[in-house]
């Protein structure tokens, strides 16, 4: 089996496994006074500090959670609501047209649900937010913005957004700056504090940790309204019993991750350029889409390592899918999937790709399981795989007229 | 054989997913997302087109062990099979979506794009048997026989098709889907058109062509017995729905016996006028890819359950069909399909059909 899906999920680190084994048969809750609460709180604590120290931020800025969509929502919601209520006058969120859908539609609920004015933020041709872009849309109503969500990384085509610079710009008007990263902990350098974010999702299942866990970090000065009510667990931003287990099998992950990070972020892009410089000699009109990586951003690269997003003209995603799994390959289209009916890619679109070859699109994404092994099971198929998808590409655009009501006579 | 399976997440192509594994058939199951819209769930027993459909078409394949993809084919079934749809009762006609669907989408763009994957075969739920001459029988299942909506396959569709549940009784189908802990065993029939869920047929053509009012005629007198809101909410052999005060001369309930939409004409009468003996068809479609060139001895069938009759059928050059029916066959619909049948003992074999066109 080849396995270049990371960007979906990556598999638990072994010593993530371990420390959540142990974990397990534990009882005790961490609000709980007594001894067994104590050291469950112990911990959940001991975590907080590891992902922290890990991230560079401080654990007081860490505030856990069921994962990136739900630390998405809470940023985006909370701290909207938050600084509407200090002044109503607020009322904008500006967020990227390249974001995931736990944003997107966090913001489209604000819109609907609370009167919100939602500004897309428009992309570049390989998908990255311009700073000036960023300016601009915040001097159209400088006193207007209640906050700015950018991602870190694209989780489709791996493009690097120059956060630092954005978050700047966002705090020149006053303006709250959340980023989601989960792409990007554990694979670039991330540091909460010298980003100057105010608030930055992470999640477990991307970097080898557990599925179901996460944190936002979140400035202590950032006002953010809770979504989940209830005990106040969270420094009363997030209610509900932690989950120790997880929480530390996601500090485990997140320490080990990052401290492997520049090591595996250069064996992945190795990797990631020869799997692409071999796609694109077995099939010489496939297209790789977004930034070529070469540049540096906040001292990282322009682009996730371990990202390939490649076009394939004439071809549907569907199909290659198929028949790539059929050969033991697994990667996606990237694209968002409601009863499994591929959507073209949002993110595409805003960079301008047209729609056919948006749906044409493969994204192989590399992780710490990767090798060369997985490189060569690619480039051995991709290329009759794609004339096979072509072939279908065309029958499924014929029309079924011509093939199906031939009649003839003895 | 590589075998793609259809499944639409009901009990029949589950099952016969199922039978082709067993066959010994490397099988693939696809379900079809055909409406644009896809409600979240179903409700009832209508349609087969909402996510939940898609999921217990999933849930399926899981259990039976096969890869599972959904194929996005709305568009062309809005193109193909919707708008021919209110295209031919716009036009006075009675169209069979489902036949529709099965010469254009399912036994077509489907079996087209499966063929060119690498693909041999398209085995879906429906109710006939496939001989392994070609022949296309009527299920041992007469009640829920499907062989009519089938009756429009080419040789060629039908040698890259199966259809493994032909030979068994839907009951049998049903406690077979039990005993392989198939979810789905116990799961509601579909009866209406997929892309009504309502079952509002009137309704759903009166949102596409609007009101088109016209006369409803006494087809003997010629007199104008009332009005209506267009032609596309009738069928012919209609009763109910005719919005005529008047009673017959004779007492006796009026019928739809045509329709004109040129002149937006519903012409109505007795039932005995419904009687039709005679036949003219267009675009006949051949089972074994050969037209008969002698007038055949057959049973014809013009509507997807019951209307059968012993007929005599001929065929021209340019695809018409003209049938002579032995007995007279009520409610006989242009636009519907004639089937011809061979009949035999051992299940009546299908010869072809054709678009009805004109009766008498």
């Amino acid at each position: 089996m080849t396995y270049l899906d990371h960007a979906a999920t990556t598999p638990m680190l072994a010593a993530a496994v371990a420390a959540m084994n142990e974990a397990l048969p534990m009882t005790g809750n961490a609000s709980s006074l007594h001894s067994s609460g104590r050291r469950a709180r112990r911990a959940v604590e001991e975590s907080r500090e590891r992902i922290a120290a890990a991230v560079g931020a401080r654990p007081s800025d860490v505030v856990f959670t069921a994962g990136g969509t739900e630390s998405d929502n809470l940023a985006v919601k909370g701290i909207f609501l938050a600084r509407r209520r200090a002044n109503p006058l607020r009322n904008r969120v500006l967020v990227s047209a390249i974001e995931h859908h736990a944003v997107l539609e966090s913001a489209e609920w604000l819109a609907e649900h609370e009167g919100a004015e939602v500004r897309l933020l428009e992309v570049d041709e390989v998908g990255r937010v311009r700073p000036e872009v960023l300016r601009a849309a915040l001097a159209e109503a400088p006193q207007r913005a209640a906050v700015v969500s950018v991602m870190w990384a694209n989780n489709e085509i791996g493009t690097v957004n120059p956060i630092r610079e954005l978050a700047a710009i966002a705090h020149d008007f006053d303006v709250p700056f959340h980023t989601d990263a989960v792409q990007a902990v554990g694979i670039l350098p991330v540091d909460f504090g010298a980003s100057g974010v105010d608030a930055l999702t992470l999640t477990g299942h991307k970097l080898g940790g557990p599925y179901g866990a996460g944190a936002l970090l979140l400035g202590r000065d950032v006002a953010c309204e809770p979504l989940l009510h209830g005990g106040g667990q969270e420094r009363d931003v997030r209610s509900g019993t932690l989950d120790g287990p997880s929480v530390i099998g996601l500090a485990t992950a997140v320490q080990h991750a990052v401290a492997d990070a520049s090591r595996r972020s250069v064996v992945l892009a190795r990797y990631r350029d020869e799997l692409v410089a071999r796609v694109l000699a077995a099939v010489p009109d496939a297209v790789f889409n977004g930034d070529p990586g070469t540049g540096v951003i906040d001292g990282g690269p322009s682009r996730l390592p371990g990202n390939a997003h490649l076009s394939f003209p004439g071809c549907e995603g569907d199909s290659l899918i198929m028949l790539l799994d059929a050969q033991g390959i697994e990667c996606s289209t990237g694209s968002a999937c409601t009863a499994g009916v591929a959507q073209p890619s949002h993110v595409l679109t805003a960079m301008g790709v047209d729609e056919s070859a948006a749906r044409g699109s493969l994204r192989f994404s590399l992780g710490h399981t990767s090798t060369a092994a997985d490189v060569d099971a690619v480039a051995a198929v991709i290329g009759q795989v794609v004339e096979r998808a072509r072939r279908a590409g065309l029958a499924g655009t014929r029309r079924a007229a011509s093939s199906s009501l031939a009649h003839s006579r003895a | 054989m590589r075998v793609l399976a259809a499944m639409s997440g009901g009990v029949d192509s589950a099952v016969a997913a199922a039978r082709a594994v067993d066959a010994g058939h490397d099988v693939v199951g696809v379900h079809l997302a055909l409406s644009e819209t896809p409600d979240a769930l179903r409700s009832g027993s209508r349609g087969c087109c909402s996510k939940e459909d898609a999921a217990d078409a999933r849930r399926a394949a899981d259990i039976i062990g096969i890869p599972f993809y959904v194929w996005d084919f709305a568009g062309r079934f809005a193109g193909e099979v919707v708008d021919d749809f209110v295209a031919s009762y716009a036009a006075g006609l009675t169209p069979n979506p489902c036949l529709r669907c099965n010469e254009r989408i399912k036994f077509a763009a489907v079996l087209d794009k499966a063929l060119a994957l690498g693909f041999d075969a398209v085995c879906t739920g429906h109710y006939a048997r496939l001989g392994v001459d070609g022949t296309l029988r009527r299920a041992v299942d007469a009640e829920k026989d499907q062989s009519y909506v089938l009756s429009v396959l080419t040789a060629r569709q039908l040698a890259h098709s199966q259809f493994p549940i032909g030979d068994t009784l839907k009951d049998a189908v049903r406690a077979e889907a039990a005993a392989r802990g198939l979810r789905v065993a116990d799961k509601p029939d579909s009866h209406d058109i997929c892309f009504i869920p309502t079952g509002d047929t009137a309704g759903f053509l009166a949102g596409r062509l609007g009101e088109q009012p016209g006369p409803v005629v006494d087809d003997a007198t010629g007199e104008v017995l009332g009005h209506h809101r267009g032609v596309h909410a009738y069928t012919v052999g209609q009763r109910r729905g005719l919005g005529v005060a008047q009673p017959a001369a004779d007492g006796r309930p009026r019928y739809v016996l045509g329709l004109e939409p040129a002149t937006r004409t519903v012409r109505v009468g007795a039932a005995r006028a419904l009687d039709v003996t005679e036949i003219d068809a267009e675009r006949a479609v051949w089972s074994s890819d050969v037209a008969p060139a002698a007038p055949v001895e057959c049973v014809a069938q013009v509507r997807a359950h019951g209307g059968t009759a012993a007929a005599v059928a001929r065929a021209d050059d340019g695809g018409g069909l003209a049938v002579v029916l032995r007995e007279p066959l009520r409610g006989v619909a242009p636009g519907q399909a004639v089937a011809l049948y061979h009949p035999d003992p051992d299940g009546d074999v299908v010869l072809g059909s054709a678009t009805i066109t004109a009766t008498r």
